[in-house]
């Protein structure tokens, strides 16, 4: 396996992505006394590209490494941050690479990883029950936290109405949280 | 899931109260006979919702205490990665003498979760002797935190920007003496643990994950390195005093020459870790540089910096069971954090309990599911129920427990006849 220098990984993506590539960043810090670097690169994605780039991750290490999914409420869309670890298994080698993808709130959809990442199956049900994005091709439908009489069209992490405000206890005495 | 050809006539939810975990799941085993032929991991009983406190409700100091409580064993592991996300997304540097205190607290907190995990997994087979012989000497670790921080756990020493508490001079020698004694102490859990008779009976060849599974089912920690892929974060990522320190990952070839991927596999790696932390820390107390350990001791300074910032970052960091992970975003002129991600090591871990448990027998579930070091919460009885007749059979955990103990008896009995 070649490892390609950050830099590298970025034009990687600018050459395969052709143009779906919306913003790429790499942030390096220095750290302790010895003054190594640390990485981590941020990549923004067109969800149309966004198949195409997991599958060429997998090709810059075969079994990267996925953490989890991460959710972001912007307004009018969400952002969906896949974060990968590559190049692991090498001493101070390892790149952390953040995937990200924007989705328009009347168009929640994202295609599964899970036939190219097995492991990517808790966090693609996480995301589905507690977003409302919904993962097209998941092979387990299931919720995976939330109980069965979750009430539907409720979504714990999403901060406009379709959020869990209605059902929280207030506390005597205690102003509710207000969402914007 | 299962196959037409597969006859399954009992379906046996172990959990979610259950004595071979420490927390509340429930593992749905399909089994024929005594043979587990499906697995299926139902979570959330503790779902306590803590990433939406932090995005609605605390500010990003108050934060850091409540990552301290995801977990009660990895108190460290959770602020140790999140306030590294913090200073990623504000842009805040930390002394180079607080990145050194990190890791010592980190990794006594090592040595006193795989002690932990020991004690419990000699219990889960039978072994009380030694489960009781561990936990005394985990006591003098636990000690040691207490005499370091004020507290044998949820120990507070984290903050954005560095440590709360300073690792003195005067308190070396006091740290010294603890190692050595587990340097002596290390030898003779060593000779119980790998080369007792009985434990390899139970262990070897038990709960297998093969490497191409860890790797797919994104297997992190000691599970995954027992399976033998090279993978820890304080050698793969330049973090905190790691990063001067040459770390390699451990797996159990460097003892054994072979990795099979078995319950066995595990052990030796958390041992031989408890080991690598003994050394970590004496390097640690060798090269900590002089100077501040906090970069802004005002709380109010620097929670006014926090809100003025604007950006995004992750934390990692090798909690004893695995890669400890969180994703943050900051928002100007909020005062909460805009979005917070957690994803504790068993998260991952759990999609390959499947996999280690298929094939098995259902006496060894308590060992096998105990051997990736779950840190979900204990089950308190089993209920098997009869797909043909629909009658309940509850095993309670004392009868669970019970078959695993009698399967140690078994096998001793017949060695020795």
């Amino acid at each position: 396996m070649k490892m390609l220098t950050p830099e590298e990984v970025v034009d990687s993506f600018n050459t395969i992505l052709d143009g779906n590539l919306i913003d790429a960043r790499i942030y390096q810090k220095e750290i302790a006394v010895k003054k190594n670097l640390y990485t981590s690169i941020w990549i923004h994605v067109k969800r149309e590209s966004f198949r195409k780039a997991v599958e060429h991750i997998c090709k810059l290490q075969e079994y990267p490494h996925l953490s989890v999914i991460s959710f972001d409420d912007r307004g009018d869309s969400v952002e969906l941050i896949y974060h990968f670890t590559i190049y692991y298994g090498h001493h101070l080698k390892a790149l952390s690479l953040g995937l990200r993808v924007a989705l328009p709130k009347n168009d929640l959809k994202i295609p599964t990883i899970t036939d190219i990442i097995p492991g990517a199956i808790f966090t693609e049900r996480e995301i589905q029950e507690m977003t409302g994005v919904e993962i097209i091709g998941i092979p387990d439908k299931r919720r995976l936290f939330l109980p069965e009489d979750f009430p539907e069209g409720v979504y714990p992490w999403r901060k406009d109405e379709t959020g869990p405000n209605d059902m929280l206890r207030v506390l005597p005495g205690r102003e509710g949280i207000k969402n914007d | 899931m299962i196959e037409g050809k597969i006859k399954t006539s009992y379906t046996i939810p172990v959990g979610p109260i259950h004595p071979a975990v420490h927390e509340a799941i429930r593992l749905d085993l399909s089994i024929d006979g005594e043979e587990i032929v499906d697995v299926d991991v139902v979570a959330g009983q503790v779902h306590r919702g803590i990433e939406w406190l932090g995005i609605n409700r605390n500010n990003p100091v108050q934060s850091i205490y409540l990552a301290e409580r995801v977990c009660g064993i990895c108190s460290t592991s959770h602020p140790f990665a999140f306030v590294q996300a913090v200073e990623q997304a504000a842009n805040i540097e930390v002394p180079e003498r607080a990145e050194y205190i990190r890791v010592i607290v980190a990794e006594l907190e090592r040595i006193h979760s795989h002690l932990l995990w020991a004690g419990v997994a000699a219990h889960e087979i039978g072994f009380d002797s030694v489960f009781y012989l561990v936990w005394r000497v985990r006591e003098e670790v636990m000690d040691l935190m207490e005499y370091l921080t004020g507290n044998r756990n949820s120990k507070a020493m984290f903050q954005i920007g560095g440590v709360r508490r300073d690792i003195t001079e005067e308190q070396f020698p006091r740290i010294r003496k603890t190692l050595e004694y587990y340097k002596t102490a290390f030898n003779q859990l060593k000779t119980v643990f790998l080369e007792d008779r009985t434990i390899r009976m139970r262990t070897k060849n038990v709960g297998i994950l093969k490497t191409t599974d860890a790797l797919r089912f994104t297997a992190t920690g000691p599970t995954a390195r027992a399976s033998g892929v090279p993978k820890d974060v304080r050698q793969d990522e330049a973090y905190s005093a790691y990063a001067d320190l040459d770390i390699k990952a451990i797996t159990p070839d460097i003892l054994t020459g072979t990795v099979v991927g078995d319950v066995y596999d595990r052990i030796i790696v958390r041992l031989l870790e408890v080991k690598q932390s003994i050394e970590i820390i004496e390097r640690c107390l060798a090269l900590m540089p002089s100077g501040d350990i906090l970069t802004e001791p005002k709380i109010a300074k620097l929670l006014a910096r926090l809100k003025k910032a604007e950006g995004e970052g992750v934390g990692r960091h090798e909690a004893p069971r695995g890669e400890c992970f969180h994703h943050v975003r900051l928002q100007g002129g909020e005062e909460t954090l805009a979005t917070w991600k957690i994803r504790a090591p068993t998260y991952a871990n759990l999609m390959s309990m499947p996999t280690i448990l298929i094939g098995g027998q259902i006496a060894d579930v308590p060992i096998a599911f105990a051997s990736i070091d779950p840190c979900i919460s204990c089950t308190n009885r089993a209920i098997a129920i009869d797909s043909r007749t629909k009658r309940k059979l509850v095993l309670t955990d004392k009868d669970l427990h019970n078959l695993s103990v009698e399967k140690t008896r078994r096998l001793k009995d017949k060695l020795d006849s």
